[in-house]
Parts: C-alpha cells; structure tokens; sequence
C-alpha cells in the first residue's frame, strides 16, 4: 500500500518535475513565471492524441511530435507574449502569461471540443514483480522516460556549449552579451526547451490518466508552479526535487490523511514554503 | 584603431558622457582615468555597445560600433573585462574561459589558446572545475582577463582591474598587464587608481564629470601638478611642509 501510493507519487511528481523545468528555466533566464506552462502541457498531449488518432502515425513518432508542438507553441508564445514587453513592470508580462494561459485553453475547447478524448492506442502494461514489491509496467515507462528527459536536460545544461551560454544569461546577461552570446536566441532556446519537456510531460500524463481535455494543464501547471517555488525557483535540480516530493506528498495525504484533500495538499505546501523558506529547498539561479 | 569622436552617452535625461573623443593606436596602452563618477565604465558600456551613444561616432578596426550590438562588436575583436569582473559564479573556471570564446569558430585554436593561457595563468588550471564564485578576488580578476583574452582581442579594456583588490593582488594583475603590453596587446585601460594605470600607460585621459579635460604621454601626466594634485594624491605634503 505505501509502496504503491509512493510509486503512484513518483509518476505524477515526473510530470510535475518536467512542467516545473520549463518554469524554473524561463524563471532563470528572463525573472518571468510562465503561467501558460500548463497550457503548453495540454498542447502536447492534443497533437500527440490527434496525430495518434489517425491511426497513420506511430506512437514515437506522435511522441516527438507533440513534443515538438508543444515546443513551438512555447516560442510563438515568448515571442507574442512576452517579448513585446520587455523592460516593462514586472507585473506585466505576469498578466500576459495569465492571459496567454486563458487564451490557450479557449482556443483547444474551440477546436477540439470540452470532452475527454481517451488515449487512441492501447498499451499492454501489466503488473510486475521487483524485489517483491508490484510494480505497474505503465507507471515504470513514465517513471523511466521522465528520468530521461531531466537527465538529458541536466547533461545539456552542464556539458554543452548552449546550455552553458543559457546559464551564462540567468546569471549576467550583460557580460554573456559581452561573450558575444544573442541572449534573444538563448531565451528562444530555453522556451524551445522547457515547452518541449512540458509538452512530454503533457503526453505522458494523457497515457497514464487516459483522458486530454482543454484544462488538463491547469492543475498540472498550478501545481508544477508549486513544484518550481518548493525546490527554488531558477534553480534546475531543485525543480526536480520539488516536483518529486510534490507528488509524493500528495499521493501520501490522499491515502493517509484525505483523498478529498488532494490538491489541496499542492497549494498547502506553497504556502508553507512561502512562509518559511521562500527561497526553497535548493536556492539560486542558474545552477 | 580605435576613435571616438564626441561621443555623449548615459542612463536617464542628463547624459553622464558630454561629448567626449579619443584614439587608440594599434600596440598602444592607454589609460581614462578620473574620480568615481566621472563616467569612466559608461565610456566602456558604450564602446562595447551595452549603452547606445546619443551622439557622436565610435570607429573600430575601419567600422561604425555606434549602432552595432555588444554580441556583433566582440567577434571584431573588442573584448571588456567588466567592472567588478562579472565572473560567471556557478559555472566553472574552464566554463567561464570557454564562454569568453563563444563566437569563435576555430575550435582547435581555442583548444590550444585555453592550454596556453593555463601554462600562463596556472591558478586557472589548479581551480579549472571549481565555481568561479569560490575563487578570491585576485583570482576572479585573473579569470576575468583570461575570459576576455579567449576572444583573441586585437584590443582590450579593463575597466577598473584593481578595484577592491588586495596591494600584492594589484601588482600581480599590473604584472600581467605589463606582460601583456610586452606581447603587443593594445589596451584601454579605465582606472581610479591613476597611479598605478600611469606607470604601465603610453599615453592617458582625465575624465571629469564627462568631460575629457586634459590627456598627453603617461609619464607628462604623472608630472602635471593638477593631475598629482587630484589622482595622485601628491602635493598635501608640499603644502604642509
């Protein structure tokens, strides 16, 4: 039972800890919470059901696919929404990404309807047994696929020529400028990036739930923001941790204290990290 | 090499530059100096384009800089070494010496240049994995000129490299920068500490509120009573005694 509800934590907390990637990165690199994160999320998981329905497309590369949308959608995004303002009050791009997020979700219940699309392809994931311990096939891909993607991030950030230009800009965009970095193609780099990994978490989550719908990426985005605050905002392996932990205690709340409470138990850590560590867990920017 | 002509520059309604011109030639050190707030490091950010020039003209290596961007204006071979050195605190010292050559294309000879700067500057070897923040001030600096020289600049600015530092890290960045004027390495160098940029400079400027008000050779500068009296802090004893 705790095993279970740990492991049912871990695999939400995945998709919370990519979607709080890509706040954490824009956060990093531009001081800007992207409230339409969730929404890119959705996107994903639309062109990935979509493409799937056809029945032409194979499902890796539907995978890709929705990726990649989701990626696009990230950087049309920064360029309509964000860039036109900046240098503007800092309260500004924050009602622009509120009203990209509302824009967004109208838009998908205008094309694809309000109704739950069930995920077009059956898989044939069963239950196994590790160590003694069942373990869901389905839960174990996400799980593993999840690890991936952050460690592939991770990997980019640290050991590539980009990704340390992109962390060069979170920390002094005038010297990286200097360096003779475009902070413009690393900020469209970071959108490019943090969607895409929104955008996977977006597809993996209509697999697990079964169910893509216009406001899927609302909670997930709420609650993914969470994630990004609980393990320090801007920092990368902090985004990680927080969207893990996030998960697991949510899991854990709903089987011991009240299913009923289950969302709440995002916001009440919000909260509490506001109040007693508004830094977070992990501190600082561009690591 | 480098030409400003009237150049007015600054951040809000009243300019901080009121329209000042200079030269560098080609193998040639000189030195801007002048007291805080003269508007020697927003003469910098303007030749190294952060801050757009309101007027007048900057001219290097043959081309306009007065609207060009700082990310353009590098690859022509200007690089600066910012004020308070602005090292990349959470990266590493090899990733900070690898940014300061972003733009170029030749890889192996940026392989090769970072191996050389090493043998020069071994402290980059020692701490090459260790976060740029860790290291002491003095380091910081080195690390910071290290950057700059991986853009292989044909000139270079140092904005106020001794700053904060201690007396013996001083010396140590002037040795550097002598070593660097030995090997032809043409260098605008902006300092409060007039004492020390006079010694190493060919030739100086003094900036005031703006304004250039008086420039010649080094060595006739250290000698001008207004210049001892106002930067070199000469002439209290005269006074006195």
């Amino acid at each position: 039972m705790f095993f279970q509800q740990l492991l049912n934590g871990l695999t939400t907390g995945a998709a919370y800890a990519l979607i709080a990637l890509g706040y954490t990165m824009i956060y990093g690199i531009l001081g800007l919470i992207n409230f339409a994160q969730g929404e890119i999320y959705m996107a994903g998981a639309f062109v990935a059901v979509l493409l799937l329905a056809t029945g032409q497309v194979n499902f890796f590369l539907a995978f890709l696919a929705g990726m990649a949308a989701a990626a696009l959608v990230g950087v049309a995004l920064e360029r309509v929404a964000f860039r036109p303002l900046r240098g503007s009050h800092p309260l500004v791009p924050l009602i622009s990404a509120i009203g990209a997020s509302i824009f967004l979700q109208s838009l998908a219940l205008l094309l694809f309807g309000p109704n739950d699309r069930p995920f077009p392809v059956q898989f044939d994931f069963s239950t196994i047994t590790v160590a003694g311990l069942p373990l869901s096939t389905l839960q174990g891909a996400i799980l593993a696929a999840a690890l991936g993607f952050m460690a592939l991030l991770v990997v980019f950030v640290r050991y590539t020529r980009y990704g340390k230009a992109i962390v060069a800009c979170a920390l002094d965009r005038d010297t990286a400028r200097l360096m003779g970095i475009n902070v413009d193609r690393m900020v469209t780099l970071t959108f490019f990036i943090g969607s895409a990994l929104s955008g996977a978490a977006g597809i993996m989550m209509a697999i697990y739930y079964n169910a893509t719908y216009p406001r899927m990426g609302l909670l997930p985005g709420l609650k993914a923001f969470s994630a990004a605050i609980l393990g320090g905002v801007g920092n990368i392996p902090g985004a990680i941790l927080g969207g893990l932990l996030l998960g697991v205690a949510e899991s854990l709340g709903a089987a011991y204290v009240s299913s009923g409470f289950k969302d709440a138990t995002a916001f009440a850590i919000l909260i509490l990290v506001l109040l007693i560590r508004p830094q977070g867990i992990l501190r600082g920017r561009g690591d | 090499m480098l030409t400003l002509k009237s150049v007015q520059s600054g951040y809000g309604r009243a300019p901080v530059l009121k329209g000042i011109s200079l030269h560098v030639r080609p193998g040639e050190v000189v030195t801007l100096i002048g007291a805080n707030g003269a508007g020697k490091t927003t003469a910098l950010s303007t030749i190294s384009g952060l801050l757009p020039a309101r007027k007048g003209a900057i001219e290097f290596a043959g081309q306009d800089l007065t609207r060009m961007r700082p990310e353009r204006i590098v690859t022509l071979g200007l690089a600066l070494v910012p004020e308070g050195r602005r090292v990349f605190r959470t990266l590493s010292v090899t990733a900070n010496l690898e940014l300061g050559a972003f733009y170029r294309q030749d890889k192996k000879q940026v392989r090769r240049d970072l191996e050389e700067l090493r043998a020069r500057f071994p402290i980059l070897k020692e701490r090459a994995r260790q976060a740029a923040g860790t290291l002491s001030g003095g380091e910081q600096q080195i690390l910071a000129i290290g950057r700059a020289l991986m853009a292989r600049p044909k000139l270079l600015m140092l904005d106020e490299p001794s700053m904060g530092l201690a007396p013996q890290m001083v010396t140590r960045v002037y040795d550097i920068l002598r070593d660097l004027k030995k090997s032809g390495t043409t260098i605008l160098l902006v300092e409060q500490n007039a004492r020390a940029a006079l010694k190493v400079a060919d030739r100086g400027y003094v900036l005031e509120t703006g304004r250039i008000i008086l420039d010649g050779a080094a060595a006739e500068l250290q000698e001008d009573p207004e210049v001892q009296r106002a930067y070199l802090g000469k002439g209290y004893r005269e006074v006195w005694e």
